[in-house]
């Protein structure tokens, strides 16, 4: 079901298996007949760790959708509830159960808070006066969710924001027990590195919990090697430019949400002959996005400017297959060609897709908007004219371009610049202000205290100095066949991921002045192995380092770091967690103030 | 946009930028157009049976993931085609309360479920007694042990923590073990059990702890209790955006208007107090222009508003756009009304530049060129009259023609533009032949004119004045410098050219 999960180097199905495992637990806890009723949100990150036919294995026989009123009819003797601890979620799930038709035969209501139970939604459901009415409610703690061979997630969209903004350690306090879940299956990390304020308390929590349960020693050979802890705000940068590399420009561009993604459906209708053009989809094409897909894993991390020439050679290679079935003459060779025909059926098939989906693509990075933007991008990352008011911004804001556009261009700057001159930065926020509505003011303040839009303090940028000691703009960069990760943004590489690859190389003692420049401690702990567990390393054998970012993740970064594994000389391997897939856009959007 | 294309491609290519141009474009597009090309000649061969294949509906769910399901299990008529029209219905979300956008799946919630000791069923069998969950089973708990029950998701009283002493005891026990969900329920406990005063003062030295009230307090919208809380610990500009943000929610545009008068005297930063006052006297002024012109409207008797009736109210709008409505509907006013574009400008002292474009915009929208002109025109002390534009006529040129402008009107501006490259690249974009030519014949390039003249009309008077111009050319050419055998070249290269 997912094999691609096992690919790697750290077989995540493991997690998998546990996750799916709880899961029938609670669903067997409820006997008899079941209908769900899903918090829509949850149906995403569910859909990656179970199918329907599992629930159905469970006597799951209806599915809905939570909506106020009256719930659907539906001839079962269970109703459970899967929602998030919100508590707008529990309003109408009172009005669910108040409006319950009491004619009809009782049903038994249960509630499964993923991840967690909050005694606040709780106390919410008892003020309704329906608290009585649950038989169970319980939780369910899908903290890390596997969406690939070497990616784990939280999907907490609002991570950042709490953790920087509103200082709630509430986050932190999850993502340290998805560590000690990934511990206890994959056993314990010797050697915890980290930078920023947020990865010493994830790293604290861990120790602290790890005192805590001393009584269960943990006899798992423990598979990585290193733990790296990262705060998103020791790299504000990256995530702000526009990603290049084939997966994170479809992320940029259509949004991948639970490794979907929702394409315009005109250019994937099969043209048939003697069809003509009427009844064309207006449903969007929604495709899986994951290394399941053979093509898809190959060309996921190339800069955008190398997927033509690999899909061009694949297309020649399966049209010569197609081609073999001419001189397949004898029975059995005739056989032996249609029983590649599935396969070869399936690779044409994403063939087609990822061709269509790199001319959509390519319709818009020609776009002479897009190589204005990517210039400006460029200027700023690579430290010019990063402290007047830049024109193509004052344009795109006259032109009313989406704010959200001009917040990441502003704010790129901004970090670029060590902060923007009192003067730069007052104009900015006029020009925004007057052209996109006052209440805005909301949501730079929001910037402000996150780090992202600041006046500069004193007189010094640092930026210069960070730039040029960790290399992050690099002049040759090769985008067919890259040396550098630099690869990923065309020229600039990632900070964060610079960060991790000097770590494994030389060691970060070599930079002990950049690293104070950036925020927060930077610190190295060690967990005590017990003597049977500790590792001896095979000649050749690759490191194992689990890079944990604490406020997001871009896909760009994930292909960099995916390319520092697959170095020859490399010595890492590289596993990815994070608390949220995001781009740019998807960051800056949490951080504004709704309604809007 | 001040560098042209050509400038910028030169710039690009001299610099040490690597832009993200597809140089060798027609290789890129060549090979899409080569796999495209590979996997539709494939579809003859093939018989398109992908779905069954690979077992994936249209919309792209696999069949058997769990969206996938909702759909299929919730339309009970199953596959027919009623059931799908359901269906439609259903996906079409009219039918569904919109569930509010996530903003966190994890604040205030969470029961640590220890990975070794106890394994979560064990507390199911509490669980299932509806009435004695918020009784007491024993008193005597330690204080960790409360908190680690309520780490658990036990049911726990917190009544016998009478001391301020023991409460805070209680909260401090919580914060430890970092769950917010835990801090939660004791700060509930004490909000409930402790004066305002006494919990504001014991929590200003307990930052973790306030930090999760002040979530809390946004979480419940307690908002008064919240200001009361801002106020107390003297965060002063934090006071006043939350209370400024309570706007959002007032709909009446009075009352909107009459709260955000009370917002003025809040302690913003400087800056902020001065767009907050802006943001009042906005308001302010739509809610007098929307009055007066809803009666225009209705009342049918101006030419504008029935030509361009209104798409909707000016209420809450930007400023920009606000300023773009008066130059739209209100352009000819004297500076003294309320809704004149020059009164928008003085009031919130918008800058000469925004204020041309959007002037620009807005008449170019109604075609009214005379007005465009006059935006542009400038008269010296002399009487002479010369053109100008604080925008750069580039930029003039390019929303005109966004607004469909005639060539006519477009190459005026054109001719204005001072870059000769800037110049060219708009002329031969937007088709005025007239321009590139005349510059062409300015710059005395003739190979340039030569090939332009493949991309006019035939017989056209285009063509006709490249040629007039191509025989100027060599006539005008200072003929003592040459030998004669030389000007016979030169007059039969000229000849050669021009007749094919």
């Amino acid at each position: 079901m997912a094999a691609h999960l096992s690919y790697g180097r750290v077989n995540l199905n493991v997690l998998r298996e546990a996750v799916r495992r709880e899961l029938r637990e609670f669903l067997d806890k409820c006997a008899g007949s079941k209908a769900i009723v899903w918090d829509e949100y949850l149906t995403g990150p569910f859909g990656l760790i179970a199918q329907y036919s599992l629930l159905k294995e469970h006597e799951v026989e209806k599915m809905f959708t939570l909506k106020g009123s009256r719930l659907p009819a539906a001839d079962v003797k269970n109703i459970i509830f899967f929602v998030r601890p919100r508590l707008e979620l529990m309003d109408i799930i009172a009005e669910n159960v108040l409006s319950e038709d009491r004619r009809s035969p009782a049903r038994d209501f249960h509630i499964l808070f993923v991840p967690r139970r909050s005694l606040l939604c709780e106390q919410r459901l008892k003020d309704q006066g329906v608290l009585g009415s649950f038989i169970h409610r319980e939780e369910y703690s899908l903290d890390l969710i596997p969406f690939d061979g070497d990616l784990l997630s939280m999907e907490s969209e609002s991570a950042f924001k709490e953790c920087y903004l509103e200082n709630d350690q509430t986050s932190l306090y999850h993502a340290a027990k998805g560590l000690m879940t990934l511990q206890a299956l994959y056993g314990t990390i010797p050697q915890i590195f980290g930078k920023g304020e947020c990865a010493r308390q994830v790293a604290n929590m861990m120790i602290r919990m790890k005192r805590e349960f001393t009584g269960s020693q943990n006899s798992v050979f423990p598979v990585f090697d290193t733990l790296l802890l990262l705060d998103r705000n020791v790299d504000l940068l990256t995530p702000l430019a526009t990603q290049l590399t084939y997966e994170g420009l479809i992320d940029e561009i259509y949004g991948i949400q639970n490794s979907y993604v929702k394409l315009p459906p005109e250019k994937f209708t099969p043209k048939k002959q003697g069809e003509s053009g009427k009844d064309l989809p207006t449903e969007a094409k929604k495709l899986q996005l994951n290394s399941a897909e053979e093509l898809y894993a190959e060309i996921r991390d190339k800069n955008f400017n190398a997927v033509g020439s690999v899909l061009s050679k694949k297309a020649k290679i399966i049209s010569a297959a197609f081609e073999e079935r001419h001189n397949a003459k004898t029975v059995g060779e005739i056989k032996q060609f249609v029983s590649q025909l599935p396969h070869m059926q399936a690779a044409r098939g994403s063939l087609a897709n990822h061709t269509s989906i790199a001319e959509l693509i390519k319709d818009i990075t020609t776009s002479e908007d897009f190589f204005d933007k990517l210039t400006v991008e460029q200027e700023f990352m690579s430290g010019i004219d990063t402290d007047k008011v830049n024109n193509y911004i004052e344009d795109c804001i006259a032109q009313k371009h989406p704010l959200i556009k001009i917040l990441r261009l502003v704010c790129l700057q901004s970090v670029c610049n060590s902060g923007l001159k009192q003067k730069v930065l007052d104009y900015y926020k006029r020009e925004i202000l007057q052209t996109y509505g006052y209440e805005h003011m909301l949501t730079l303040n929001n910037l402000e205290q996150a780090g992202l839009l600041k006046p500069q303090a004193g007189s010094r940028n640092n930026y210069p100095t960070i730039r040029k000691t960790l290399r992050l703009w690099m002049d040759d960069v090769n985008e067919q066949n890259p040396n550098d990760i630099s690869y990923v943004y065309s020229g600039y590489a990632p900070l964060s991921v610079r960060l991790a690859q000097l770590l494994a190389r030389p060691g970060w003692r070599s930079i002990e002045e950049v690293l104070k420049m950036l925020p927060g401690p930077h610190f190295e702990e060690r967990q005590q192995l017990p003597a049977g567990l500790q590792k001896k390393r095979q000649q050749g054998e690759n490191r194992v380092t689990l890079v944990f970012f604490l406020g997001g993740v871009t896909y760009a970064e994930i292909a960099a770091l995916r390319f520092l594994s697959q170095m020859e000389d490399g010595g890492t391997e590289y596993v990815i967690a994070t608390t949220k897939l995001m781009n740019g856009t998807s960051w800056i959007e949490s951080l504004m103030e709704k309604p809007f | 946009m001040n560098r042209t294309k050509v400038d910028e491609e030169e710039y690009w290519h001299s610099s040490k930028f690597k832009a993200f141009t597809f140089d060798d474009d027609d290789d890129e597009l060549s090979q899409l157009k080569e796999s495209k090309r590979a996997v539709n000649s494939l579809r003859d061969i093939v018989d398109d049976d992908d779905d069954d294949l690979e077992r994936v509906s249209w919309s792209g769910e696999p069949v058997g993931s769990i969206s996938w399901s909702i759909k299929e299990t919730a339309s009970s008529g199953g596959p027919t085609l009623e059931g799908r029209e359901q269906l439609k219905a259903r996906n079409s979300l009219s039918s569904y309360t919109p569930l509010p956008k996530p903003t966190s799946s994890y604040s205030l919630s969470s029961f640590f479920k220890a990975l070794s000791d106890i394994p979560p069923k064990s507390f199911a069998p509490e669980l299932r007694r509806p009435k004695g969950e918020y009784k007491d089973y024993s008193s005597d708990w330690s204080l960790s042990d409360t908190v680690r029950r309520l780490q658990k998701g036990k049911v726990c009283s917190l009544e016998r923590f009478r001391s301020l002493q023991d409460k805070l005891q209680l909260l401090e026990e919580a914060v430890s073990i970092h769950d917010g969900n835990v801090i939660t329920a004791v700060l509930i406990f004490l909000k409930r059990t402790l004066s305002k005063e006494i919990l504001f003062r014991e929590l200003e030295v307990r930052q973790v702890a306030l930090r999760h009230l002040i979530h809390f307090l946004k979480e419940i919208g307690d908002q008064k209790m919240l200001l009361d809380l801002f106020r107390y610990l003297d965060r002063t500009e934090e006071l006043a955006l939350s209370q400024y943000q309570e706007h959002l929610s007032i709909q009446d545009p009075e009352k909107r208007k009459e709260f955000l008068k009370s917002c003025i005297g809040l302690p913003f930063s400087v800056e902020d107090v001065a767009h907050i006052q802006d943001h009042y006297t906005l308001l302010e002024r739509q809610i007098i222009i929307e009055v007066n012109d809803r009666h225009l409207e209705s009342s049918g008797q101006t030419e504008i508003f029935r030509k361009h009736p209104r798409k909707a109210s000016i209420l809450n709008m930007p400023l920009v756009t606000t300023l773009f409505y008066s130059c739209f509907y209100h352009y000819t006013e004297p500076e003294g009304t309320f809704s004149s574009p020059i009164n928008l400008k003085k009031t919130f002292k918008i800058p000469d530049k925004q204020y041309v474009l959007t002037a620009l915009a807005a008449r170019a929208k109604l075609r009214a060129w005379q007005d465009v002109d006059a935006l542009f025109t400038t008269k010296n002390w002399l009487g002479y009259t010369k053109k100008r534009a604080p925008i750069g006529f580039h930029r003039v040129v390019e929303i005109l023609h966004k607004n469909n402008a005639p060539v006519q009107v477009l190459q005026e501006y054109i001719r204005l533009v001072e870059d000769v490259d800037t110049k060219l690249n708009l002329a031969t974009k937007f088709k005025c032949h007239d321009v590139v030519i005349e510059t062409y014949r300015d710059l005395k390039d003739r190979q340039q004119l030569v090939a332009y003249r493949d991309k006019v009309d035939k017989a056209s008077a285009e063509e006709e004045k490249i040629d007039s111009i191509l025989s100027n050319l060599v006539s005008n050419l200072d003929l003592s410098f040459y030998q004669p055998w030389e000007i016979n070249c030169l007059q039969r290269i000229y000849w050669g050219y021009s007749q094919d």
